[in-house]
C-alpha cells in the first residue's frame, strides 16, 4: 500500500512539473509563430563568435 | 495594388509607450514569407539607431519594433521597410492589442490542462477496469478517491469555454452544441461523486475529463481558422488605411490619415498614387480607372473634373479639391454595399450548427425517455438517472465537434499551400454549393494590364524610336510599348503634357508620341497611341488587355464540373466579345457598372442560383460581397480582397478549379463524419439506455469515434502534395 502512494505520488508530481512548463513555454509566447521559428533556425547569425 | 509611400513625417498616432520605457511600434508587413525575408527585415530594422529589438511574425506578418530615444525612428523604420521592397503600414496603437490572442491563448492552456488531466484520470481509472476483481474494494476507492480529486478542479478549469458559451445560449434562451456538452461534463462529475460516495464499482471521471480534451481540441482547430482569417481581415484594413498629403491654408502640405479629409480640402496627388476621396481636379492628369469601371486603357482628365476614389493617377502630379469625404466616396459607398452583402451572407448556416439545432434536442429527448422509461419501468431512482446521465455522455458530440474544424483546417491548410487564402470555414462549405460562376473581365481573366498588338505592321525602327520616348513615362501604354521593344536608352529632355503624350525636341526634331491630336491625326481613329518623327507620317500603336494563357483551361474544367459561366465587365462591347469568345464563355455582358453587376448577382441569387463571383476592381466589391461566395486575385483592389471570401496569392486563375474541388470534397468528408456520428448514436443510445455502457466502453467509444473523424478527415491532405 505504501509504495503504491509512492507511485502515485511521484506519477503526480513529475505530471504536475510538465504541465508547469508546458502552461510556462505558453505563456512565454513560444508558440505564436511556429512559421517564423521554423524559418529564424535557418538564418546565419555570422555577427556573433564563432 | 500600389500603396500610397508618402515621406509621412508624424507617426505618433501608432507609437506605444511601453512599460520600460521604450517606445514601440506595431507594423503590417505584406509578402515576407521565407527565412530570406525575415533576416533582411529584422537586420534591416535593427540596424537603425536606437532601435532595440525588432521581430517579425511570420505567420501574421507583424512586425514589433521597439526603440529608445530616436525620435525620428518610426519614420525611418517605415523608410527601411519600403527600401527594402515590403508594402507596410503601420497598426494604430490600439487596434494592435490583439484579443484573439490572448483568446488563443487560453484556449491552449486549457487544452494543455485537459490533456495532462486526462492522461493521469485515465491512467487511474484503467487500473480498476483491467484490475477487475484482483482489486480490493478499498483500493478501488482509494483510486476513484484522488481521480476526483484531480478531474474535478483540472475538468471545471478546462471546460470554462463551454460553460461560459452554454450559459450565454441559455441565458439568452437559445440553446446551442455547448450546452448538452456542459451538461454532460457536470452530470458526469456529479454522478461520479455520488458513486464514488456509495462505494459503486463504476465512475465517469475519466469521460468527464477526456470528454472536455477532446472537444477542446476540436474548439482550438476552429479558433485558429477564425483567428487566421480575423488578423488577415485586420492587415487588409491597416494596409488601406491610405494616407494623404494635404494642403494647409499657408501653402504648407502635411500628412493626414485619408479618412481625416474633409470636402473642400485640397490634396496633393502624385503619379501612381491612388485617389482617396472623391475631388475636383486644379489641373488636367490622366488616370487608370480600371479599378472603379473596369475600363482597360487610362482616361484623360480637364481641369474641374472629377475623379473617383480608387483611380489611380498615371499622368503628371496634381492638386484636387476633396468633394467628399472618405467615408462619403465611391469606395465607402462600396464599402457600404459590402456590409450589407455580409448581413445577407450571415443569414447562411453553418453545417455544424445546423447538425446541432437537430443534435440537441434529439440527445436531450432521449435522456428525458430513458429516464422516464426506467421509472415506469419500476427500477430504482438512482439506476434511472445513472442510465439517463450515460446517454448524454455516450453521445455527447464529441465527433460531431471534431468533425467540421477537422476537415476545415485541413482542407484550408491544402488550399493555402496551393496559393489560395481561405478567409473563413464556412466559405469553403458555401463553394461546394455553388453553381453558377460569375466573372469579371479585365485583371481577372486578363492580365488587366494593355499589350501591344501590331509590332509586327510597324514599319522598322519606329518601334526602337517610339520606345526612348515611351520609356520616360509611367502610362501603362507607354509602358506596354516600352516592354514590346528591346531594352534600350531614354531620349533625353522628355516632356509628358498629361492628357496628351510625350515630346522631345532632341537634335532639332520633335518627336511626340501620344494621342491622336496630339500627333496632329484628325480623321477619327480607333484607340491606342500615335508616334509622330518630325514631318513623317503618324505611326499607330495598337494595344490590347490579353486574356491569361490559364483561363480557357480554367473555364472548361469547370463547365466540366456543372458550373454555369457568365462575364460581366464594365469595358466595351468589342473588347468584351473578343475576350468572352477567347476564354469560352457564352454568356456576357459589357458596359455593366458596379451596381449592375451588384444586381446582377442578387438576381441570379433571386433565381436560385448559388454564384461565384470572381473579380478584382473596386466595381466588383459591391458583387463580390452579394455572390453566395467569391474569389479575388492577390492583385485585386483592396477592398474587394476584403470583400471576397477566398484570395489568390500568385497571379494565377488555376487555383480556383482545385479549390472548388476542394470545398466539394470537404463537404462530402463532413458529411461522411455526420453520417458516422448517427450510426454511432444510433448504436450507442440503446445501449446506454438498457444500462450496457460501462464506463470502459464510454471512454474507447468517444476516444475511438474521435480518433474516425479526424483520420476520416486528413484524407482530404491526400493529392495535397504535388
Amino acid at each position: 500500500m505504501s509504495e503504491m502512494a509512492v507511485f502515485i505520488a511521484a506519477a503526480l508530481g513529475l505530471g504536475l512539473v510538465s504541465l508547469g512548463i508546458l502552461l510556462w513555454t505558453l505563456q512565454s509566447g513560444q508558440y505564436d509563430d511556429l512559421e517564423g521559428d521554423a524559418a529564424r533556425i535557418l538564418i546565419d547569425d555570422d555577427a556573433g563568435p564563432p | 495594388m500600389g500603396a500610397l509611400t508618402l515621406p509621412l513625417d508624424d507617426y505618433s498616432a501608432f507609437v506605444r509607450a511601453e512599460a520600460d520605457g521604450s517606445s514601440a511600434i506595431d507594423v503590417a508587413v505584406k509578402g515576407a514569407r521565407c527565412a530570406n525575408c525575415l533576416a533582411k527585415i529584422e537586420g534591416g530594422v535593427k540596424a537603425i539607431s536606437g532601435v532595440t529589438s525588432a521581430r517579425l511574425n511570420l505567420s501574421t506578418g507583424k512586425l514589433h519594433v521597439a526603440w529608445r530615444g530616436n525620435k525620428a525612428a518610426p519614420i525611418a523604420i517605415m523608410q527601411r521597410l519600403s527600401a527594402l521592397g515590403y508594402e507596410a503600414a503601420p497598426f494604430e496603437a490600439a487596434t494592435s492589442l490583439g484579443a484573439d490572442e490572448s483568446e488563443g491563448r487560453t484556449l491552449l492552456r486549457c487544452v494543455a490542462v485537459a490533456g495532462f488531466g486526462t492522461v493521469f484520470v485515465v491512467g487511474l481509472t484503467d487500473a480498476v477496469w483491467y484490475g477487475g476483481t484482483e482489486m480490493s474494494a478499498s483500493l478501488r476507492n482509494l483510486f476513484f478517491g484522488i481521480a476526483a480529486a484531480i478531474s474535478i478542479p483540472v475538468t471545471l478549469f478546462a471546460a470554462q469555454p463551454f460553460f461560459a458559451s452554454a450559459f450565454k445560449a441559455l441565458s439568452k434562451r437559445q440553446t446551442n452544441m455547448d450546452v448538452p456538452i456542459a451538461l454532460a461534463i457536470l452530470l458526469a462529475l456529479g454522478l461520479s461523486v455520488y458513486q464514488t460516495a456509495t462505494h459503486a464499482a463504476h465512475t465517469y471521471f475519466d469521460a468527464a475529463v477526456m470528454l472536455a480534451f477532446l472537444l477542446l481540441i476540436g474548439r482550438y482547430l476552429d479558433f485558429q481558422l477564425r483567428y487566421r482569417a480575423r488578423s488577415a481581415a485586420q492587415h487588409l484594413v491597416t494596409l488601406q488605411s491610405a494616407l494623404a498629403r494635404r494642403v494647409k491654408p499657408d501653402g504648407e502640405v502635411e500628412t493626414v490619415a485619408a479618412r481625416e479629409i474633409n470636402a473642400g480640402d485640397r490634396i496633393v496627388l502624385a503619379s501612381g498614387e491612388r485617389v482617396p476621396a472623391d475631388g475636383a481636379l486644379e489641373t488636367a492628369t490622366e488616370a487608370d480607372i480600371s479599378l472603379v469601371t473596369g475600363e482597360s486603357v487610362p482616361v484623360g482628365f480637364h481641369a474641374g473634373d472629377v475623379v473617383r476614389a480608387g483611380s489611380i493617377i498615371t499622368g503628371v502630379s496634381v492638386v484636387m479639391k476633396a468633394t467628399a469625404r472618405v467615408d462619403d466616396s465611391l469606395v465607402a459607398d462600396l464599402a457600404r454595399l459590402l456590409e450589407a452583402g455580409q448581413q445577407t451572407r450571415s443569414v447562411y448556416v453553418r453545417l455544424a450548427d445546423r447538425a446541432a439545432r437537430a443534435y440537441v434536442p434529439l440527445v436531450m429527448g432521449s435522456s428525458l425517455l430513458v429516464f422516464a422509461g426506467w421509472m415506469l419501468a419500476g427500477g430504482p431512482v438512482s439506476a434511472a438517472m445513472t442510465n439517463a446521465i450515460a446517454v448524454l455522455i455516450i453521445t455527447c458530440p464529441c465527433a460531431l465537434g471534431l468533425a467540421v474544424p477537422a476537415v476545415q483546417i485541413v482542407a484550408t491548410g491544402r488550399l493555402f499551400h496551393r496559393g489560395v487564402f481561405v478567409k473563413s470555414g464556412d466559405a469553403l462549405e458555401r463553394l461546394a454549393e455553388v453553381d453558377t460562376a460569375v466573372f469579371d473581365k479585365t485583371g481577372t481573366l486578363t492580365f488587366g494590364a494593355p499589350v501591344l498588338e501590331n509590332a509586327h505592321d510597324l514599319p522598322p525602327g519606329v518601334l526602337e524610336a517610339a520606345a526612348r520616348l515611351a520609356r520616360a513615362s509611367r502610362h501603362p501604354m507607354a509602358r506596354a510599348l516600352a516592354a514590346a521593344a528591346d531594352p534600350g536608352s531614354v531620349a533625353s529632355g522628355v516632356r509628358e503634357v498629361p492628357g496628351a503624350g510625350l515630346e522631345s525636341n532632341a537634335g532639332g526634331r520633335t518627336q511626340r508620341l501620344g494621342n491622336a491630336a496630339w500627333c496632329g491625326v484628325t480623321h477619327a481613329a480607333p484607340g491606342g497611341l500615335w508616334f509622330r518623327d518630325g514631318e513623317a507620317a503618324p505611326v499607330l500603336f495598337l494595344f490590347r488587355d490579353h486574356i491569361r494563357p490559364e483561363t480557357r483551361a480554367m473555364i472548361d474544367n469547370l463547365a466540366a464540373r456543372g458550373i454555369a459561366l457568365e462575364m460581366l465587365t464594365g469595358d466595351q462591347a468589342p473588347a468584351a466579345e473578343t475576350i468572352a469568345t477567347e476564354a469560352g464563355i457564352v454568356r456576357w455582358a459589357a458596359k455593366v457598372g458596379p451596381e449592375d453587376k451588384a444586381a446582377r448577382i442578387q438576381q441570379l441569387r433571386q433565381q436560385g442560383h448559388r454564384v461565384l463571383m470572381v473579380g478584382d476592381g473596386i466595381n466588383d466589391a459591391g458583387a463580390l460581397a452579394l455572390a453566395h461566395v467569391s474569389i479575388a486575385p492577390g492583385s485585386a483592389a483592396d477592398v474587394s480582397q476584403r470583400a471576397a471570401d477566398l484570395v489568390l496569392r500568385g497571379d494565377t486563375m488555376t487555383p480556383i478549379v482545385e479549390a472548388v474541388d476542394v470545398a466539394r470534397k470537404a463537404r462530402r468528408l463532413v458529411l461522411e463524419n455526420f453520417a458516422f456520428a448517427a450510426i454511432y448514436n444510433l448504436a450507442a443510445i440503446p445501449l446506454a439506455a438498457l444500462g450496457l455502457v460501462t464506463p470502459l466502453i464510454a471512454a474507447v467509444a468517444m476516444a475511438g469515434s474521435s480518433l474516425i473523424v479526424t483520420l476520416n478527415a486528413l484524407r482530404l491532405a491526400q493529392g495535397g502534395a504535388r
